[in-house]
């Protein structure tokens, strides 16, 4: 192989740089994460499962729904009536982003941006 | 792996299956029945009334659209917020005010602009995301989620009824209304009457804030609506009929 | 072939680090602007356009330009222009990457630019404008390219690309039209309300454009001893002189419906940028500058002998390029939105991080355009039966 040391060195470097995110956590692995659920009311829209798996889904459904289309409520698979809103149905009963959102998508590594408009629950206070 | 044609084409059907019969639970979505319906939302300002109250009047209107709707106060005039403002004649009306016997009756009267929601908008035309639309209710809605902030929709709109937001909106909020969002920084925003207000059996904050009941909201299109009442027998005119966007703030001058 | 841009004397290498620390300097402002907001820009609620959808505006007129050189070379079998048509398609692709990344650091959202894609909407303008650049940034790279490698291997260029060649040609025009559609279609903007809009941005574009062509020919004389010949050098001239005859005709006709007409709303924009309006010149200075440059650049190109000549010929190009530059992008913009719906006037000044953004995307343009050129130059070179090789950059 032509350049052979330079190409080895290169390939090692390579290896190094995109073995990153394992060597430099090694040993920090968490326990799984346990967002905050809360304490007075036992049912979600939809089931834990599903909220687990779709709630981002069913979050842009919403929202298409109800900005685009004037829809109000969201008729869940029991027939309950919620009304479509991300800060006052969703939050009304979870609370806190950081005790409950982000328990979960910080561990997950995922950045939704909702909070860079919606208004946070944490943040209300600084206004009052 | 090779597979063959046969069993990828099995796999797949199956996968599509499989993600719309997931996806197909109950996707019911409705209206409220408090829910205020409509096929042509108008507003009308009684301009008369603001001018007869113009001594007392505190701008009550604009109050309340822009802290119901976390509208930031920014100092800096060029990258202000609006969603409903005022004006003096000759900038509400400036294609009426080489008339000198208008700019007489109406110097002083305070004239209240906002989005004017047009039958036939320019801004809708050009959106290239289709993140300004018409809903079939005739409001111009915005969707502040897609809206990619190219201002195509601002160059468009011949009323100069919409606002950007050059920075992040929430370190200029004073008060905050914890029940309707803010918006990020990079998307356009105006007045969308008050469509959250109407989905919960509501009129526009607006309307309902003027002491002197100035403003009006009622559906054109339903003939038993007292906006009927209201536009009746008086003079009524549109900011810039000659454009023909067919805008749905009417002013009663007369 | 693109390895011959990997090789270069010490001038190539200085030059497109220079390049590289602008494109650097412009980065480092955009990150800024990411940061905090297009609010460290000269814009405002009533000026929501300014320096960049100019530059953008006005670059989208050079990229169509090249069709200046390609269609008779390709349609007409004028041979004369055969060392040029590469320069030209080179030129496009350069123009047409620095118009995507002007709308790019223009947009307020650029994490959500896929949206027009995603969402298509056949009544907007501009969700058109972002289809025809992209596809003319591809054809222009696979027609040039294609072209280029064919002559590199000493063969014709393969029948398939004929087709391509053809759309690229009709593409052209189009791309400017299109832009000139996002102007001419507004109903409240009456500077913009006009149906010559589109002929003025083409008879601009295809004076600028090819001047600019003029200048780079002119430069790699110097610098890489390629001589492309007296003839298409002329005949380009003649081109440009022509093209902006009709773009200063145009601008007469603008000001006699404006002013014959005698209507406020055409006549205003056109003093303000001109004589300023209610006490804001901002942009009369440089009015004034790019209509007296266009006088003296016409006087040069009409004139036979100043127009034969080198220096008298590319100091008109200069002339017109600047002056386009001027009355095309900002000159545009500004009037387009002055006096504002409420017959107001709101300044508008480019910031100086707006500036750096601006001159990091042009220095972006001009580095694809050098390794472009380099490469094209070199296959040139190996072609050539040039003994002395005296190149000082190349």
């Amino acid at each position: 192989m032509h350049n052979s040391d330079k190409v080895i060195v290169g390939i090692i470097i390579f290896i190094l740089f995109f073995a990153m995110p394992f060597w430099l956590n090694f040993g920090k692995a968490k326990a799984l994460p346990k967002p905050e659920l809360p304490s007075d009311t036992k049912e979600c829209v939809e089931s834990r499962e599903y909220m687990r798996a779709y709630h981002m889904k069913m979050l842009l459904d919403w929202r298409d729904k109800k900005v685009r289309e004037g829809q109000v409520y969201y008729i869940n698979s029991q027939g309950k009536f919620f009304k479509m809103s991300l800060q006052n149905t969703c939050m009304k009963c979870h609370k806190s982003m950081e005790k409950f959102c982000d328990r979960c998508h910080k561990t997950a590594s995922a950045h939704p941006d909702c909070w860079n408009c919606h208004i946070k629950p944490e943040e209300v206070s600084k206004w009052q | 792996m090779a597979i063959n044609r046969r069993d990828f084409l099995k796999l797949g059907g199956l996968a599509v299956i499989s993600s719309v019969a997931s996806s197909a639970l109950a996707k019911n979505f409705t209206k409220g029945s408090e829910t205020l319906t409509g096929k042509r939302w108008v507003m009308v300002i009684d301009v008369l009334k603001c001018k007869e109250n113009s001594a007392m009047c505190v701008s009550k209107c604009v109050e309340a659209c822009h802290v119901v709707h976390n509208v930031p106060q920014i100092p800096d005039k060029k990258k202000e917020i609006k969603w409903i403002w005022e004006e003096k004649f000759q900038h509400a009306f400036p294609e009426l005010s080489t008339n000198r016997y208008l700019n007489e009756k109406f110097w002083d009267v305070p004239f209240l602009l906002l989005c004017n929601h047009c039958d036939e908008p320019p801004c809708v035309r050009v959106c290239p995301t289709q993140a300004t639309f018409k809903r079939y209710d005739g409001i111009v809605m915005m969707d502040f989620h897609r809206c990619i902030g190219c201002r195509f929709c601002m160059a468009a709109c011949p009323y100069g009824a919409r606002s950007f937001n050059w920075f992040d909106s929430k370190s200029y909020l004073t008060k905050v209304n914890p029940e309707y969002p803010a918006r990020s920084k990079g998307v356009v925003e105006k007045c969308t009457f008050c469509d959250e207000r109407l989905a919960e059996g509501k009129i526009p904050a607006c309307v309902e804030a003027c002491p002197g009941k100035a403003l009006h909201f009622g559906d054109l299109a339903n003939l038993n609506d007292p906006i009927h009442q209201i536009l009746k027998g008086r003079i009524a005119i549109r900011r810039k009929e000659a454009l023909t966007t067919k805008p749905s703030v009417y002013y009663l001058i007369g | 072939m693109i390895e011959k841009a990997l090789r270069g004397g010490v001038g190539y290498w200085l030059w497109l680090l220079f390049l590289l620390s602008l494109v650097f300097i412009g980065f480092l402002c955009y990150l800024y602007q990411l940061k905090v907001g297009l609010g460290i820009t000269g814009l405002s609620r009533d000026v929501s356009w300014g320096f960049y959808i100019a530059n953008f505006t006005f670059l989208v007129g050079v990229a169509a330009a090249a069709v200046m050189v390609v269609l008779p070379y390709y349609w007409h079998n004028y041979k004369e222009f055969g060392k040029i048509t590469i320069f030209a398609e080179f030129l496009a692709i350069s123009a047409v990457i620095m118009c995507l990344l002007f709308v790019f650091v223009d947009i307020g959202n650029p994490m959500r630019a896929f949206n027009v894609l995603r969402y298509p909407t056949p009544n907007s303008i501009m969700f058109y404008d972002v289809l025809v650049l992209s596809g003319y940034l591809l054809l222009n790279l696979l027609c040039g390219w294609t072209v280029l490698h064919s002559y590199y291997r000493d063969t014709k260029y393969p029948s398939w690309l004929k087709p391509f060649i053809y759309l690229a040609i009709v593409w052209a025009p189009t791309i400017h039209i299109v832009t000139a559609f996002l102007y001419q279609g507004i109903p409240g903007r009456h500077f913009w309300l006009t149906a010559i809009m589109a002929p003025r941005f083409l008879a601009s574009a295809f004076s600028a454009g090819p001047a600019l062509i003029l200048i780079l020919m002119s430069i790699i004389k110097k610098v890489a001893n390629i001589d492309v010949g007296e003839r298409p050098i002329q005949t380009l001239a003649k081109i440009v002189t022509y093209a902006f005859i009709l773009n200063m005709l145009f601008f007469l006709f603008e000001l006699f419906t404006a002013f014959y007409s005698n209507i406020e709303s055409h006549k205003l924009p056109i003093e303000y940028l001109f004589f300023g309006l209610h006490g804001h010149a901002e942009w009369v200075g440089f009015m004034w500058v790019s209509y007296i440059l266009a006088v003296i650049a016409l006087l040069l190109l009409i004139t036979p002998y100043t127009r034969k000549r080198e220096t008298t010929l590319i100091l008109a190009c200069i002339f017109v390029f600047v002056s386009t530059w001027i009355d095309k992008g900002i000159g545009l913009i500004t009037a387009g939105f002055t006096p504002t719906p409420f017959e107001t006037i709101t300044t508008y000044i480019p910031t100086l991080p707006e500036i750096g953004i601006t001159i990091g995307v042009w220095a972006t343009g001009f580095l694809v355009l050098t390794i472009l050129y380099k490469v094209a130059i070199e296959v040139m070179k190996s072609k050539e039966l040039r003994v002395k090789y005296e190149g000082f950059l190349f």
